[in-house]
This record gives structure tokens, sequence and C-alpha cells, in this order.
């Protein structure tokens, strides 16, 4: 019943936030900041994970295709593979479930407990819409762009990583990765990122939103954002890649 | 003029305000005064729109509140200018940002205009050359002047103040209530205060209602305040530092 309760409550939220504007400019603003902000900002990190993601792959695979038969061409295969339907959609989602939701839940707790929500309402704003449309919107433009960008890195990390163990040789690596090459996996790992990034934004934005009381109550909901965020990204990574790659 | 008649709001199974009535004359600073707890700050979420009432009605210059449908109220509530207690300025702009935020949101006023406006309302306030101050670098006082200009940007026809001397030194808290009084009786404001602060009822209360659990127990002004009739307002003023010769 609880649970029941706070779907319910969630979706009331989102159909309060997905409304015309009131005022396009002031909207548009805020979205290219809020853009800015999360896509910007967390290119270091995304690089960083995606780098060690693809080159760790690299010697996992390897090592377990050493001294078989197989071709080691096949190894780029699947290290692309991994990183394209997996790797890079998913961690990158819950990285930025750390980040960019945390950042959003405590963002607005701030402004519930400081009474600023109850400004942007008294003044006949619809609050939930003002200060969250912005970021749910960026979100859906930012995070599938930083998975785009975390593919191709991976997959430069796990070259990078087959120069330096000569596990194979980088040109058989890339042999392999432009081999059989399926674009419907691009689509695949960009609908998992778009549902991501709808749910961090969403729920983080619920959660900052239900914020009542002080700077405790504010961290505690910063928690739930990023744990429930997290949740939601693997439950929907399951769900979606049944749906779509299950024949 | 705004009238507020029987209401009665509910917390779970807790009557919070028990059939309530008053009424607030334009050009007057009227006072709900009352014990934390009592009702006051409910009574205002209630008028301001902030909570609903269970039964009741307030009326703005005869138009019903909780009879408007969203668009007469998004209207009506840009009429509608807050002074919050800990000022609710918003944190990622600054002071002329925030006080031109209401004019670029509900005036289609250009950026000369909306800086205009903005260094009026400041000058108002007695805070020239603050604009690119932010929030944080403001002491409580100047963020309670802050809220005032951007409270009175749109010429408000209705003003509320929730505790506008809270946490203030007894100087700035003169400095603030003058203030308010100079812009209500100025521009014919119909200002409600909500305040413990007795110095400032007895300085400047042109009609007081006082809250006692839940219930408008006494209604006046400053001249009748002495001799109200009503011991819980006898010892509600009495108990305050004022009342005990702080005067």
């Amino acid at each position: 019943m609880k649970y029941l309760a706070f779907f319910g409550s969630y979706l009331l939220f989102l159909r309060s936030c997905f409304r015309v504007p009131d005022k396009g400019k002031m909207f548009w603003r805020a979205f290219l900041a809020e853009v800015y902000k999360m896509g910007n900002d967390s290119f270091a990190i995304v690089s960083i994970i995606s780098m060690f993601i693809g080159a760790v792959a690299v010697i996992q695979f390897g090592s377990q295709l050493q001294g078989s038969l197989v071709p080691m061409t096949i190894l780029g295969r699947i290290v692309r593979d991994a990183n394209i339907l997996e790797f890079s959609p998913t961690i990158t989602a819950l990285v930025m479930a750390g980040k960019i939701g945390s950042n959003i839940a405590s963002e607005i707790g701030t402004m519930k407990v400081s009474e600023q929500i109850d400004a942007l309402e008294i003044m006949g704003l619809n609050s939930a819409n003002f200060v969250v449309l912005p970021k749910v919107l960026a979100a859906i433009i930012a995070i599938p762009a930083l998975v785009i960008y975390s593919m191709f890195l991976s997959n430069l990390g796990g070259a990078i990583s087959c120069y330096f163990t000569e596990m194979v040789t980088v040109d058989m690596y890339v042999a392999g990765l432009r081999e059989s090459f399926d674009g419907f996996y691009v689509t695949h790992a960009l609908t998992k990122a778009l549902t991501s990034a709808f749910l961090i934004a969403t729920i983080s934005a619920y959660h900052g939103f239900q914020t009542e009381g002080g700077a405790l109550e504010v961290g505690s909901a910063s928690t739930k954002a990023v744990v429930q965020s997290s949740i939601a990204i693997i439950f929907f990574d399951y769900i979606l890649t049944q749906l779509m790659l299950f024949k | 003029m705004i009238e507020v008649g029987n209401i009665i709001k509910d917390f779970g199974n807790k009557r919070v305000l028990d059939q309530v009535s008053a009424r607030f004359e334009p050009g007057k600073c009227s006072y709900v005064i009352g014990a934390s707890g009592g009702g006051k700050s409910v009574l205002m979420k209630c008028m301001v729109g902030l909570l609903t009432p269970e039964q009741g009605s307030i009326s703005f210059d005869n138009r019903d509140f909780l009879k408007l449908d969203y668009y007469e109220k998004k209207k009506l509530r840009e009429e509608i200018g807050m002074l919050f207690q800990g000022g609710a300025l918003f944190d990622s702009l600054s002071v002329q940002e925030n006080i031109a935020f209401p004019l670029r949101m509900f005036t289609n006023k250009n950026e000369s205009e909306i800086v205009e406006r903005v260094n009026f309302c400041l000058k108002r306030v007695k805070l020239e050359n603050s604009n690119q101050l932010f929030p944080s670098s403001l002491s409580g006082g100047m963020k309670k002047r802050v809220g005032i200009a951007r409270a009175i940007a749109l010429n408000p026809k209705y003003l509320f103040c929730d505790e506008p001397n809270s946490g203030l030194d007894p100087i700035t808290s003169r400095v603030i209530d003058e203030l308010i009084l100079e812009i209500t009786e100025e521009y014919n404001i119909t200002t409600i205060i909500n305040s413990h602060d007795i110095k400032s009822v007895f300085d400047m209360g042109d009609h007081i209602v006082f809250i006692y659990q839940g219930k408008a127990l006494w209604e006046g002004n400053k001249t009748e305040l002495g001799n109200s009739g009503c011991v819980e307002l006898d010892t509600f003023i009495t108990a305050s530092e004022f009342g005990r010769g702080g005067k």
C-alpha cells in the first residue's frame, strides 16, 4: 500500500511537471544552463570511467580467450558489444544517478526547506514545472550524449589496453571492432540512456520536492534519490533488454 | 481588502484553525499575533494558497480565492507579494536577478525597464548598489530588505509578511517595520503581518487579530491592545520581553 501511494504521488508530481512553461524565454534559459551544467561538468568523470571500463574489459575477456582456438579478432567484437549494450549506458547512468541525481535532489530540497519553492508558488508559478521540467529535458539531452561519448571512449580505452598489454595487436582489436556491427545495439543503448535520464531526473526531483525539515532531510532526500534512481535504472535495464533483444 | 470567513483547517485529527474570521483593510498594517503553534502561520498559508482549508472563504476584493479556477488564481497571485521569514531569495540569482524575476515572469518590460524598476525597488529599501551581490553574502536584515524589494516589484495589492523581525537586532527590526509601514501607506496595500514582536505590534498595529489555539480570540487595534479584556492575550503580552518592561 505504501509503495502504491508513493507511485501515485510520483505520477501526480509528473503530471504537474509536464505542462506548458509559463514563460518560454525563461524556460529556454534555464534549460540551456542545465544542459551545460549536466553535460559539461560530467565530461571528466565519464571520460575516466569509460576509458578504464574499456581497458579492463579487454583484459578480462582477453584473458579468457587466450589459449583457445577462437580467433583473437573476436575480442574487439565482444568488448565493443559489451560496451555499447551494457557498460556505457548502464554504468554512465549509474554514475549520473550519483552525480546529477544527488545534485537535483539536494538543490530542490534546499529550495523547499528555505521556502524558495513556496515563493515561486505564491508568485503564481507552477513550481514543479518551472524548476523540474528544464532539468528533466536537459537530462534527456545530456545523458544520451554522454553515453555516445562513453561508447567511443570505452572502445578507445580497449585499444589503449591492447597496446600496453599486447594481449592482441591494436590492428586485430580494431578489426574486431568493425566486424559484424549491428546498428540496432546503438538504438537499444540510446533507448536505455533516455529511460535512465528520465528516471534519474524525475525520481531525484520528486524526492527534492518531498523534503520537509532542514539539512538532515535534504541529505536524506539526496540519498533516497540516488538509491531509488539506481534501482530503477537496473530494473528498466533488464526490462528493456528483454523487450528489445530477446527474440 | 481581504476577508476570511469561518476558516477551518485540520491536519489529520488535529484542528489547527477553528472557524477563524477576520477582515483586513487596505492601507493598514494588520497583525496576526499568537503563540507558536497557535495557527497563525497556517492561516497565512491558507490565505496565500499554499494550504487549502477544509471549510470557509478567503476573499480578495470580493474574489473568493477558493472558488477561482487555476488561471484566475494565477492571475490573482500576481497581485500578491510575500516577505518570508528567511527571505526565500533564490540562491543562484544575484540581488538584481532576484528582484527582476517576477518582472521577467509576468511583464513584457524590456531589459532597461527591468533594471530601472529593480534600481527603484532597491532604492526604496535603501540598498542601492547591491545589484550584483548574491544572497549568501547578505546579512539577515539585507535579505529581508531584498525580500521586500522583490515583493513590491510588481506593485502588489496585497502584502504578506511572515515574521519580518525574527532574527534581527532591534535597530534593523525597526528599519524593516518602518519600511513595511511606509510601503503599505504609500501604495495603499493590504498588508498582513505574522509576528511575535509585541513592540512592533504596539508601534504599527492598525488592526490586530489574536489567534489562540486555532481560534481568533480577539480583534482590535494597538490602542485597544492594553485593555483587551482577553486573559490569553494579556498573558501573551506580559510574557513578552516588551510586556516584562523591555519597553
